[in-house]
């Protein structure tokens, strides 16, 4: 599975293994759900939603500065 | 995970209430919440003449969506403040939303009207960007409105900058910050606009997930100069306690607004107002806080200008 963190820095982390749940994906990723959306395809998921080995996924951070 | 309210999978969970949405009841949900502090707070007038300050971010282009669709008579306004490329695409954002729903947008550039934009302002101070960039855009914002004879100004501030705020204020207890810190800023002369925050009771998550399922084309980009900002680390220990204990971080600017602020209001000094000997704008002191920096900041780039001068023309002398 492919995670697209956007921004603030965008990178792309690839998750293996199945099972992954958008919940256990933020945790490994040490992101808060308070201050981040998931989205797949353009879709917002919510924590319980379960990810696909060939998904791609994309975190949004809600949170700006200034 | 189904809505709260219907059968169909929720899209977003708002664990500060107990609810997961669908997408069309959390966009009710959404709007209901700025109805009711705009109504709460008698914010606006269905007549008003509303100045929405617009960055071409995602709080005030989804405010500024919102207040339109909720039928108010809204004008744009956005400052551009000369920060490289991330003020080009705030721009171009802030242009391309306003033509897409045919709202009208008026624009001041920073450098133009007053003849530095915040990066050369930032250099010619010696203080960081956002000392300079944050008074300017206030200063203009009221300005702006009161020459154009709007009644309002409208800003974007969502719970998570209003909480970060407060937060920043309570560590250093700032009285007088606290005591001014408000959804609502009535006007208290005729050159003092009123100033509403409408958003402040929905969280930067929520209105990013707004902006969203609306397709609003926001600047993703942040400013350079926010990176290391006190307030991002107030909003991230603010959301580290609220996913412990959903609800924390509104509790804490709700119940401050409702029962701390009044009681501050009593004793907070009150200065008496009177017209800037410059630019004629309210201030308690003979030349406003943006004349001042304004004049320090361009004496400042005279004095290194000179001082090349005379640099140069000792080079030039011939040497004996
Ligand atoms: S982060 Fe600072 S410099 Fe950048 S827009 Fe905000 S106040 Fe201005
Ligand atoms: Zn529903
Ligand atoms: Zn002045």
């Amino acid at each position: 599975m492919k995670v697209i963190i956007r921004n603030p820095k965008r990178r792309e982390v690839e998750l293996e293994g199945k099972g992954w749940r958008v919940q256990d994906v933020l945790k490994h990723l040490d992101l808060n759900p308070e201050s981040v959306l998931v989205m797949r395809a353009g879709e917002l998921l919510t924590r319980d939603e379960h990810v696909k080995t060939e998904d791609t996924i994309e975190v949004l951070s809600a949170i700006s500065g200034g | 995970m189904r809505c709260v309210k219907c059968p169909d999978k929720a899209v977003i969970e708002l664990r500060r209430h107990h609810s997961p949405f669908c997408k069309p009841h959390f966009i009710e949900y959404f709007e209901n919440q700025v109805e009711r502090a705009v109504r709460r707070q008698g914010m606006l007038s269905p007549d008003d003449r509303i100045m929405v300050a617009v960055s071409g971010g995602k709080d005030s282009l989804t405010l500024w969506y919102v207040l339109n669709r909720m039928g108010y008579n809204t004008t744009g306004l956005h400052i551009h403040l000369g920060i490289g490329e991330y003020s080009d695409a705030s721009y171009d954002a802030t242009l391309a939303f306003a033509k897409q729903h045919d709202l009208e947008v008026t624009t001041v550039d920073l450098s133009k009207t007053y003849g530095m934009n915040v990066p050369d302002l930032s250099k010619a101070l010696r203080r960081v960007a956002c000392s300079g960039c944050g008074l300017s855009k206030r200063y203009i914002m009221n300005k702006e409105a009161h020459e154009r004879g709007f009644d309002v100004v409208a800003t974007g501030h969502n719970l998570d900058d209003e909480a970060a705020t407060l937060m920043g204020n309570v560590l250093h207890w700032q009285m007088g910050y606290l005591a001014r810190q408000a959804p609502v800023l009535e006007a208290t002369t005729e050159k003092l606009v009123k100033k509403v925050k409408p958003l402040y009771t929905v969280t930067e998550r929520e209105t990013a997930a707004y902006a969203l399922l609306h397709g609003i084309d926001y600047v993703e980009e942040e400013c350079p100069n926010a990176f290391g900002a006190k307030s991002l680390l107030y909003k991230d220990a603010l959301n580290r306690i609220e996913l412990e204990s959903p609800g924390a971080k509104h509790q804490f600017l709700l119940q401050f607004f409702e029962n701390a602020r009044p009681r501050l209001e009593v004793g907070a000094d009150e200065h008496e107002l009177r017209d800037c000997a410059i630019c004629g704008q309210a201030t308690t002191t003979e030349v406003c806080a943006f004349c001042r920096m304004w004049q320090q900041a361009k004496r400042r780039v005279e004095q290194k200008e000179e001082r090349r001068q005379l640099r140069e023309a000792e080079a030039a002398a011939p040497t004996t």
